[in-house]
C-alpha cells in the first residue's frame, strides 16, 4: 500500500516534470558571453533585459553561461534542437559559432548583439558606442577645468578603442586644446574585473591633471568611480546607468541599452511576423546609446551643458557632425 | 614524517586515486544537495553527458586532448625536478606558430600544413619555456616564478598580435582570419558520424603519440635517465658528469613544445582561427592532470579523460539542471583537484598501515607503530 502510493507519487512527479520540461522547450533562450551572467556590466544588462521581459509577459526563458569557446556551437545546437525560439546571444564572440549553426536550423530565429552574422534567420544588433561616447566626451570636455580628461578602458580590444575614440573626439569637439590620457587595465579577460588596477590608473591620471575620467571597463569601472570620488573629481560610468553608485561624483553614464535590445528581441523575434532579420543599428536616434541624466547628477550638469550636448546629439543624428568609427579602419585620427 | 613504507604498486596507482576520487564525489554530492538538487541525478547526468552519446563523448575526447598535452608538459618537467606552471602561456604563444603556418598553407593540404604547424607551434611553445629554463639554469631564477610571469607576458603579447597584426580589418572580434578548409585538421566526425558535431579531431592521434613518445623518452633513453637523475638529486647528477644547466634548458624546451601542441588542437582543429584566450586554463588543468596521473603517461591519459568528462559532463549538467550554475561546476572540478592532487597523501598512511597488517612479515612492525601511537 505504502509502496504503491510512493510509486504513484514518483510516477506523478515524472509526468509533471515531463509536462514542465515539455513546456520549457518552446521557451526562448538567452546565452551570455564568457564574462558570465552577473558581471555588473554587459552580460548582466542582457540578463536584466530577460528578467524585464519575464515580468512583463509572464513568460519563461532558458539561459546558459559558457565556460569556454568550444561550447558555443554546442549550446546553440542544444537549444535550437530543443525547439527554443528565439535564441538570443550577447557578445561579439558569437560570430563564427552562429555562422555555422544558423543554416542548420532555418526555422529558428537567432538574435545576436554586438556583431553581424549574415543569414536569413539572424538579426544582428549593433550599438553606436562611438556616438554615445562622443556625447559623454563632450560633457567631459565642458566640465573639465584643467582641460585634461582621462579614459580607463578594460581589456585592450577594438570595441573599447571604439569607446575611447568617440570619447576623445567629443572632448576635442568642445575643447580643441583638451589633453587626453588613455589607459587600459589589462590585456586578459581579468581586466574586466580588476577595480584595484583601474583605481590606480585613475589616481595616476588625476595626478597628471585629469579631472574627468571615463570608465569603459566593465566591473573594473567601479574602481575608477571610487578613486575619482575619493579625489573629489568626476567620473563617467558605462553600459548601465551608474550615476547612483557615487552620487555627486559620477558626471554621467554612457548608456548602452543591451537590456532593451534583449527585451525587444525576446518579444519580436518569437514571431516571424515581427522578426527583423538583417542588421539593426541602435544609435542616438533610437535611444540605443546616450548619456544618462537623473537626480544623482542633475547638480553636475548645468542647463547650458545640457543644451549644448542636446544640440550636438541632434547634429550627429542629422549627420552634421561626423563621428569617426574606430571599427572602420582600426585607427583614431584626432 | 617517517619514511614511506611500501604499499603494493596497484594500490598506489589505482586504489589510492580511486579512494580520493570517491571522496571528492561524495563531498561534491553534498554541495549539490546543499543547493537543493539530487546528487544521484547529477552524477547520472555527468556520466551520460560525458560518455553516453557520440556528441558528448566527442567533446570529452576533445577536452582530454588538450589536457594530455599540458599534463605531459608538466610531467616531463617534473621528472627533471622542474615545476612548469607556464603551460598556459606556452600553449597560448604556440598559437602564433600554428596560425602563421596554417594561414600560409591553407590552400594546400592539411597533410602538408599539419606537420609544419606542429613544428612551428612546438618551436614557439618550446622557445617560450626555454627562456625561463635558461634563466633557471644560468641565473638561478626559479622556474615557478618565471613561468607564471611568462603567462602574463604571453597574454599581453597575444592581445597585441591578434589585435594589431593578425586581425583582418573587416572583423570586429579580436581574432585572426579563418583558416581555409584544406588547411584544417580533419575532424573525427568526417570518418565516424558517431561523433555528431563534436570538435574532436585528428590532434588526438598526436596526443596519443605524445604519450607513447614521452614514455620512451623518460624511461627508455639515456637522456630520460639523466633527466630523472637530475630530478632525484641535482648534486648527484652533476657528480655523475651530467650538465645540469643544459638538461634544465632542454627539458623546459620539450615541456613547452608539448604544451604548444594544444594550439594544434584548438587553432587548427576546433576554432580554425586564432582567438583570444583559446587555451582557457588548460595549462593549469595540466598540473592537476600530471599530479593525479603520477607523471606517468597512462596515469595522464586516465586523468585527462576524467577532467575531459568533468568539463563536458559539467556542461551537460548545466543544460539538464538549470539550478546548477557554472560556478557550481567549477566547485566540483576544484574538489576533484583538491582531493586527488593537493590532499593526495591523505589516506596514504592509513592505507600503508592497513597493508602492513595484512602482510605477515610486516605485521609486528605495524603493531609496534600503532602501539607507539596510542602510547604517545
Amino acid at each position: 500500500m505504502k509502496f504503491s502510493t510512493f510509486t504513484k507519487a514518483i510516477a506523478g512527479g515524472i509526468a509533471l516534470s515531463a509536462v514542465l520540461t515539455g513546456a520549457a522547450f518552446a521557451d526562448p533562450a538567452l546565452i551570455y558571453d564568457l564574462g558570465g551572467k552577473f558581471d555588473k556590466s554587459f552580460n548582466e544588462a542582457a540578463y536584466n533585459g530577460g528578467v524585464a521581459w519575464k515580468e512583463e509577459t509572464g513568460g519563461n526563458f532558458l539561459d546558459l553561461e559558457l565556460q569556454n569557446d568550444a561550447q558555443r556551437e554546442q549550446a546553440l545546437r542544444r537549444f535550437a534542437g530543443q525547439g527554443a525560439n528565439p535564441i538570443v546571444m550577447a557578445g561579439f564572440s558569437w560570430t563564427a559559432a552562429l555562422e555555422a549553426v544558423a543554416p542548420e536550423f532555418p526555422d529558428t530565429n537567432f538574435v545576436v548583439i554586438d556583431t553581424v552574422v549574415e543569414a536569413p534567420n539572424v538579426q544582428s544588433i549593433l550599438f553606436d558606442e562611438h556616438t554615445g561616447s562622443f556625447l559623454v566626451g563632450a560633457l567631459a570636455g565642458l566640465k573639465s577645468e584643467t582641460g585634461t580628461v582621462a579614459f580607463v578602458g578594460g581589456m585592450d580590444v577594438p570595441l573599447i578603442h571604439r569607446f575611447y575614440c568617440g570619447y576623445a573626439q567629443g572632448a576635442k569637439h568642445v575643447n580643441p586644446d583638451a589633453t587626453l590620457i588613455e589607459n587600459y587595465t589589462g590585456t586578459t579577460p581579468a581586466a574586466w574585473n580588476d577595480p584595484v588596477t583601474a583605481g590606480e590608473l585613475t589616481k595616476a591620471a588625476i595626478d597628471a591633471g585629469a579631472d574627468v575620467i571615463f570608465a569603459a571597463a566593465g566591473g573594473s569601472g567601479l574602481g575608477v568611480l571610487q578613486a575619482a570620488k575619493d579625489a573629489g573629481k568626476y567620473s563617467i560610468g558605462v553600459d548601465s546607468n551608474q550615476n547612483y553608485l557615487q552620487p555627486g561624483s559620477v558626471l554621467t553614464s554612457m548608456i548602452k541599452r543591451v537590456d532593451l535590445a534583449v527585451k525587444n528581441a525576446l518579444t519580436e523575434a518569437a514571431d516571424d511576423a515581427t522578426f527583423k532579420p538583417g542588421t539593426t543599428v541602435l544609435g542616438l536616434a533610437e535611444d540605443g546609446v546616450g548619456y544618462s541624466l537623473d537626480e544623482h547628477n542633475q547638480e553636475l550638469i548645468t542647463p547650458e551643458m545640457q543644451t549644448q550636448v542636446e544640440e550636438i546629439k541632434n547634429q550627429i543624428i542629422a549627420g552634421d557632425i561626423e563621428v569617426h568609427d574606430y571599427f572602420t579602419d582600426s585607427s583614431c585620427p584626432l | 614524517m617517517s619514511a614511506r613504507r611500501p604499499i603494493p604498486r596497484w594500490a598506489d596507482i589505482a586504489l589510492l586515486p580511486a579512494i580520493n576520487l570517491i571522496l571528492a564525489f561524495l563531498v561534491s554530492g553534498l554541495v549539490v544537495l546543499l543547493v537543493g538538487e539530487n546528487p544521484f541525478h547529477a552524477i547520472q547526468v555527468i556520466i551520460y553527458g560525458a560518455f553516453g552519446y557520440g556528441d558528448g563523448f566527442g567533446y570529452t575526447l576533445y577536452y582530454a586532448t588538450n589536457f594530455i598535452f599540458t599534463g605531459l608538459a608538466v610531467a616531463v618537467a617534473a621528472h627533471a625536478g622542474l615545476f612548469n606552471i607556464g603551460g598556459d602561456g606556452q600553449a597560448y604563444v604556440a598559437g602564433l606558430g600554428a596560425i602563421v603556418v596554417a594561414l600560409a598553407l591553407d590552400q594546400t593540404h592539411w597533410l602538408l600544413a599539419m606537420p609544419l604547424a606542429i613544428i612551428a607551434a612546438g618551436a614557439v611553445g618550446g622557445f617560450w619555456a626555454f627562456i625561463p629554463g635558461y634563466l633557471q639554469a644560468k641565473r638561478g631564477s626559479h622556474v615557478v616564478i618565471t613561468t607564471i610571469m611568462f603567462n602574463f607576458i604571453a597574454a599581453a603579447l597575444m592581445v597585441y598580435m591578434v589585435n594589431r597584426v593578425l586581425k583582418p580589418a573587416t572583423t570586429m572580434a579580436p581574432e585572426s582570419a579563418t583558416i581555409a578548409v584544406p588547411g584544417r585538421v580533419p575532424q573525427l566526425r568526417q570518418f565516424f558520424s558517431f561523433f555528431g558535431y563534436s570538435p574532436v579531431n585528428l590532434s588526438i592521434v598526436i596526443a596519443i603519440a605524445a604519450l607513447i613518445g614521452v614514455y620512451f623518452l623518460v624511461w627508455r633513453t639515456k637522456f630520460g635517465y639523466a633527466m630523472r637523475v637530475l630530478g632525484a638529486n641535482p648534486t648527484a647528477s652533476r657528480y655523475a658528469g651530467i650538465s645540469n644547466s643544459k638538461m634544465i634548458m632542454i627539458t623546459m624546451t620539450i615541456s613547452g613544445a608539448l604544451a604548444g601542441m594544444v594550439a594544434i588542437n584548438e587553432v587548427m582543429g576546433v576554432q580554425n582561427r586564432l582567438v583570444l584566450d583559446f587555451v582557457a586554463g588548460a595549462g593549469f588543468v595540466g598540473i592537476a592532470v600530471a599530479l593525479m596521473g603520477r607523471n606517468h603517461p597512462i596515469g595522464i591519459l586516465l586523468a585527462s579523460l576524467l577532467f575531459g568528462a568533468l568539463y563536458q559532463g559539467g556542461q551537460e549538467l548545466q543544460f539538464v539542471i538549470p539550478g546548477i550554475t557554472r560556478e557550481m561546476i567549477v566547485v566540483i572540478q576544484a574538489l576533484v583537484i583538491l582531493f586527488t592532487g593537493a590532499m593526495e597523501g591523505l589516506f596514504r598512511p592509513t592505507l600503508e598501515r592497513a597493508f602492513m597488517l595484512y602482510t605477515p612479515e610486516h605485521k609486528t612492525e605495524a603493531v609496534a607503530v600503532s602501539t607507539a601511537k596510542t602510547e604517545s
